[in-house]
């Protein structure tokens, strides 16, 4: 080899993308794709655990029906304005984007308080049997997501009003949105585990 | 993107150009250089050097049992201290050694085989080696302090539960885990995005060099594996520490729970550490026979379907538990069929071999150690799989002759022969080959020595993890042969740390491509420069140096005064987008610190994790925080 | 050929019989066993040779002048590529044959292992404790079932279903002579079944890491006639035989009233403690604290003065005795055939 030969320039080329172009959503998906893993595990370990104690919950009232469904229904609800944020940053609104990532703050802050309340009323704790560790498991692990991806839009909901945005940001928003739909998502299994599988199998 | 007419580059401006970017990709010299760098060379350097520490360290551990065990009631080390030390032999090679090393040898060599300038998320990279080395660190303390890990390297409860294994000492091999995992989960993430969306224009999937795909497939099955052992490992550190009662059969609990949710991640994690082998033998036999490796498309196929049958076998290890039949009849069937993609590339490389122009380097030699010695172990595999037959030999030194065969044989040979086929590249010097060859056969005939014996011990009645034997039991002969193939063994590693030592002193005059080797990596110099290429090479092939003509393709554009890669499409390799890389900075540093305080803390109180979250979400602010220009160039029409 | 011929050599060098060896059968289950390993040996010896021949062939092939050609990076201008293509589908096919050969051998084992539980002469339940065995011979008469600890006597021909359970960490039983292992986990009851098929002495170990003695965890099995066993069974089923010497009476007197009595039981006296092995016919197993130390007064007093040096870590405190109280608890113990 005895020198270059130069047959392309790439200098014209953006330097932001959308989604699968951008190197921070893959990211987003490795995290979700190990997270998600975790939250199958757990799930799986939960139905492990049914078949070692008979009836399944036994000793317990189930955890509070009233304050499970409270959060999932609002958590569904949530996914309606985060996929209108979602596609207001694709097409870089910034007016939009600002007011729809203080509606997610305020959302996330109104689920944790009602998760709070649902801690109160699992009817278990995790120190008295299998149930009660695999329940508050399962409920914390949720949590740690709910926490992580409520700081993470309060900080771009911040970084919104004091900076001007770009291509980069807007892409990061787009991510965000991604991580909150996991978080719904994941919820509906361990909704259906923690909450109706003592009712349907004790 | 423009399509200039072809034109050859001119020295004048390239010298130019080549300022510019060490300007713009260096490394600052110094402390603070070295604490800030995101260079994935720098990271990946340092990354190896401190795997084969734990190396040595855990080779010293294995020369303390071996010594131990050369003599019936030999009385040199009481129980106590031998099972502290027969569970930080296994701990130290499988967590902090056997998988670190892989990934550090990916993190220097893939973006160098892309074609691109840096690994995707630099910080996070830098990152995952501080946090690797705070557990890896943790543990040896713990252990030198007498607080190490005593109940084996895969730690079964109840023994290893609140109740039997009373103190720090468990809690401890649990956190560690934690550590590991998560450097280890970090670099996985990074090779995906980078394989996915860094390679260099025209490098198409079809193209990529089998050591990438070897690393894509062993990037996913970290990410879907290590969740169940950190899954697990948090199980018992909090059945230990809060009094949950996951494994604990009188509240509902199950000890199996442990064993399904370790082996889950147990077996894929052997496969991560072998897969990365399986790549470095591809390029170590197409380069050392002077033609690409044989059957290509069923090269891939095979690591492919390696990787998701590994995560099909885990209740092989379980098989005496008492689990269902059938249940134990599939796990038969599947441990059996992992064999046929490995007898396949075995053929293959043989076949490369067969019909190339072998030159046998110490490279070489080493792929010829590992042919010999995995296909044996994979064979003893293929027995293990057999229910009735694992009954007799599970728990007894005919496994441990199992796994050092394959592990041994199909990690660290080619590891081996990795180091002296990459040296030149990570530091301009080639190691000597009559060293190197010393090397190998000391090596070899160590290993056999050593690991032979104990298929016999195991068949005869030798169980494992016993720290004396009866002079009764005539297992002494064997067990001194071993332990001679051990300091054999000793021996070559010291070889090898001489050889490397002296070429570290001799000047760097290796050239970029001293074995014409056909990869991108050698399409640069040896060292490589800090932004790893003056331009972005483009492929045509498979074995890009040996395809190009005359003059090598490439493309320009990406500034040189901003550090920025070359996105392009996950299939097709086509240029996309233009993607900026971080400066130096001391948040990942920053960011390791408070991981680990937060990790340590939590050993000993609960309250940690929420005490420790607050520094490290200050770090992780201080970290994301975005600086630098606004992106809003869109692409010319 | 290293496999066969060491495997060979060992054989012939009778460097694989043993007492507490899989390669030297002396039980139905351990022969079905073996029958898989001598399948596995022949098929994975034949695979090696193939592989090792080819890349014998290899080498020898690579000692032929090269010429000086650039390296090729088209498999497929190689004449060789198609034949070559070939060959790796007849591999392939060997490969999946030799698995099928073998998977079906193992399964065709695994059944037979299985539907040998089915009809047990002999009832026994072994429950594994850190480091020890506690062995149950049951009945459906419960005057007919006796305890002991540490060995395990066999009628030959047999078949005995052995229940296993634990009480604190996994163990696992294992007599390689007899078949394979099976583990005791707590919170399960696991079984494995042994039809011994020749009298002997044989030694089972636990296989399973369970703590600090784990190494001296060990098992007598004794295999008898069918006389030799029911005159075991016979001195089993006996209380404790009555102090006769004046030694004796006050080792007795010791043991119902001194430590011992907390953890042992000894049937036919007052000792009736549940945590430590049945003593009640001791002096006649062939070793002490499983395996620990060969039977003998010797032993005994050895073990006794000092449990931990022997065994460091055992549950078994070190109970102070005079020298008086200590040869009458050895005479006694020693009575205890």
């Amino acid at each position: 080899m005895s020198g270059y030969r130069i047959v392309g320039d790439v200098s014209p080329l953006a330097d932001h993308g959308f989604g699968s172009r951008s190197l921070m959503w893959w990211g987003v998906v490795g995290f979700i794709m190990i997270e998600g893993a975790a939250f199958l595990l757990g799930c799986a370990a939960y139905v492990f655990l049914i078949g070692h104690t008979q009836p399944w919950g036994a000793g317990h009232l189930p955890p509070s029906l009233l304050w499970g469904s409270a959060f999932t229904g609002l958590l569904l609800l949530s996914d309606a304005p985060n996929a209108w944020l979602s596609r207001r940053a694709h097409a870089m609104d910034e007016r939009v984007t600002r007011t729809g990532l203080v509606v997610m703050s305020v959302a996330g802050v109104l689920l944790l308080a009602v998760r709070a309340f649902e801690f109160t009323a699992l009817n278990a704790k995790w120190d008295q049997d299998a149930y009660g560790s695999i329940v508050w498991a399962l409920m914390l692990m949720h949590t740690v997501h709910l926490i992580t991806d409520l700081a993470d839009t309060m900080l771009l909901a911040i970084f919104v009003h004091t900076h001007e945005m770009d291509g980069g940001r807007y892409s990061d928003v787009t991510d965000n949105c991604l991580y909150w739909h996991f978080v719904v998502i994941t919820w509906l299994p361990i909704y259906a585990l923690v909450y109706w599988s003592p009712r349907v199998l004790g | 993107m423009s399509a200039s007419r072809p034109r050859a580059a001119k020295a004048a401006e390239m010298s130019a150009l080549h300022e510019r970017l060490e300007r713009t990709w260096a490394t600052p010299p110094g402390l603070w250089g070295w604490l800030t760098t995101v260079d994935h060379k720098l990271v990946g350097r340092r990354y190896v050097v401190t795997g084969f520490v734990f190396f040595v360290l855990g080779g010293i551990l294995a020369l303390l049992m071996r010594a131990q065990l050369a003599r019936p009631e030999s009385g040199l080390i009481d129980a106590d201290r031998y099972n502290q030390i027969f569970s930080m032999h296994g701990t130290t090679m499988m967590f902090l050694f056997a998988v670190p090393i892989m990934e550090a040898m990916a993190v220097y060599l893939v973006p160098l085989m892309c074609g691109t300038r840096a690994i995707a998320f630099p910080r996070l990279n830098a990152f995952s080696y501080w946090v690797y080395l705070a557990g890896g660190t943790m543990i040896w303390i713990a252990f030198l302090l007498n607080v190490g890990p005593e109940t084996g390297w895969f730690s079964y409860v109840p023994l290893a539960g609140p109740e039997f294994s009373p103190g720090k000492r468990t809690d401890f091999w649990a956190q560690m885990i934690t550590f590991t995992e998560v450097a280890a989960l970090a670099v996985a993430v990074e090779l995906i995005a980078t394989i996915l969306k860094q390679r260099a224009p025209g490098m198409t999937l079809a193209r990529m060099p089998l050591f990438l795909w070897a690393m894509l497939v062993t990037s996913f099955m970290v990410v879907f594996a290590m969740p169940a052992v950190m899954l697990s490992s948090s199980f018992l550190i909090s059945d230990r520490l809060i009094g949950t009662h996951f494994y604990n059969p009188a509240e509902g609990g199950d000890p199996l729970l442990w064993q399904h949710l370790f082996w889950f991640f147990g077996h894929p994690e052997v496969y991560i550490i072998f897969m990365p082998a399986l790549g470095m033998v591809s390029h170590i036999t197409a380069t050392f026979s002077r033609r690409t490796v044989f059957a290509y498309p069923i090269m891939v196929l095979a690591l492919v379907a390696t990787g998701f049958l590994a995560f099909g076998l885990w209740v092989h290890h379980m098989f005496a538990t008492g689990l269902p039949r059938l249940g134990n009849s599939f796990y038969t069937s599947a441990s059996m069929m992992i064999a046929i993609p490995s007898g396949v590339q075995i053929f293959c490389w043989i076949a490369t071999m067969f019909d190339g122009k072998p030159r046998f380097a110490t490279p070489l030699l080493f792929v010829l150690g590992f042919i010999v010695t995995f296909v044996l172990g994979g064979l003893t595999g293929v027995m293990l799989a057999s229910v009735p037959l694992d009954l007799q030999v599970h728990d007894t030194y005919f496994v441990v002759a199992h796994f050092h065969y394959v592990l041994i044989g199909g990690a660290v040979f080619p590891l081996f022969g990795a180091v002296y086929y990459w040296f030149p590249k990570f530091t301009g010097r080639l190691l000597n080959e009559t060293a190197g060859k010393w090397n190998f056969w000391l090596f070899f005939a160590g290993f056999h020595l050593t690991f032979f014996p104990m298929h016999i011990l195991g068949l005869i009645g030798m169980p494992r993890r016993i720290y004396t034997y009866r002079a009764e039991m005539e297992w002494g002969g064997w067990n001194l042969a071993a332990t001679a193939g051990a300091f054999l063994i000793a021996v070559s590693a010291v070889m090898f740390v001489i050889n490397v030592a002296a070429a570290l002193r001799r000047p760097r005059t290796a050239g970029a491509n001293p074995w014409q080797a056909s990869g991108l990596e050698w399409a640069t110099g040896s060292p490589p420069p800090a932004y790893n290429f003056i331009y972005l090479p483009v492929v045509a092939g498979r074995e890009p140096l040996w395809e190009e003509g005359e003059t090598r393709p490439v493309m320009e554009g990406l500034s040189s005064s901003e550090r920025e890669i070359l996105c392009t499409s996950v299939v097709e390799a086509e240029p996309d987008m233009r993607h900026p890389m971080p400066d130096n900075t001391l948040w990942p540093l920053l960011a390791a610190l408070s991981t680990t305080a937060l990790f340590i803390g939590s050993v000993f109180n609960e309250w940690a994790l929420v005490w420790g979250a607050i520094p490290l979400t200050a770090c992780l602010i201080g970290w994301f925080w975005p600086v630098g220009t606004p992106r809003r160039k869109e692409a010319a029409a | 050929m290293r496999r066969v011929a060491t495997a060979a050599l060992c054989l012939l060098l009778a460097g694989c019989a043993g007492v507490q060896s899989s390669m030297d059968v002396a039980g139905r289950q351990a022969g079905d066993i073996k029958g898989v390993w001598t399948l596995m040996l022949w098929v994975c010896g034949v695979m090696y040779l193939l592989v090792l021949a080819f890349l014998g062939w290899t080498l020898w092939r690579a000692r032929r002048p090269l010429a000086d050609a650039p390296p090729l990076a088209d498999s497929a201008l190689s004449p060789a590529d198609r034949p070559m293509q070939t060959a790796l589908g007849g591999w392939m096919v060997l490969i999946v044959v030799g698995l099928l050969v073998l998977t079906f051998g193992s399964f065709l084992v695994d059944r037979r292992l299985a539907e040998a539980g089915a009809r047990a002469d002999l009832n026994i339940r072994v429950t594994a404790n850190q480091w020890w065995w506690q062995v149950e011979y049951q009945h459906p008469d419960p005057s007919q079932g006796f305890l002991t600890a540490n060995e395990i006597h066999l009628p030959v021909g047999k078949t005995a279903k052995i229940e296993l359970v634990a009480t604190d960490v996994i163990h696992s039983f294992w007599v390689p002579n007899l078949g394979g292992k099976q583990d005791l986990i707590p919170g399960r009851v696991n079984d494995i079944t042994l039809t011994p098929t020749r009298t002997g002495r044989f030694r089972g170990q636990c296989a399973e890491f369970c703590g600090l003695q784990h190494s001296n965890m060990a098992l007598d099995v004794i295999v008898d006639s069918p006389a030799a066993y029911e005159a075991w069974r016979a001195r089993q089923l006996a209380s404790a035989p009555p102090p006769v010497t004046p030694g004796q009476a006050r080792g007795l007197a010791v043991v119902q009233t001194a430590a011992c009595a907390n953890c042992h039981q000894i049937q036919g006296t007052e000792a009736m403690g549940k945590t430590g092995p049945d003593l009640t016919h001791v002096a006649g197993r062939r070793s002490i604290a499983a395996g620990a130390l060969p039977y003998s007064r010797g032993a005994l007093a050895a073990w006794i003065a000092d449990p931990q040096g022997i065994k460091p870590g055992a549950h078994m405190p070190i109970v102070q005795l005079s020298p008086a109280d200590l040869n009458g608890v050895l005479d006694y113990l020693d009575s205890l055939k």
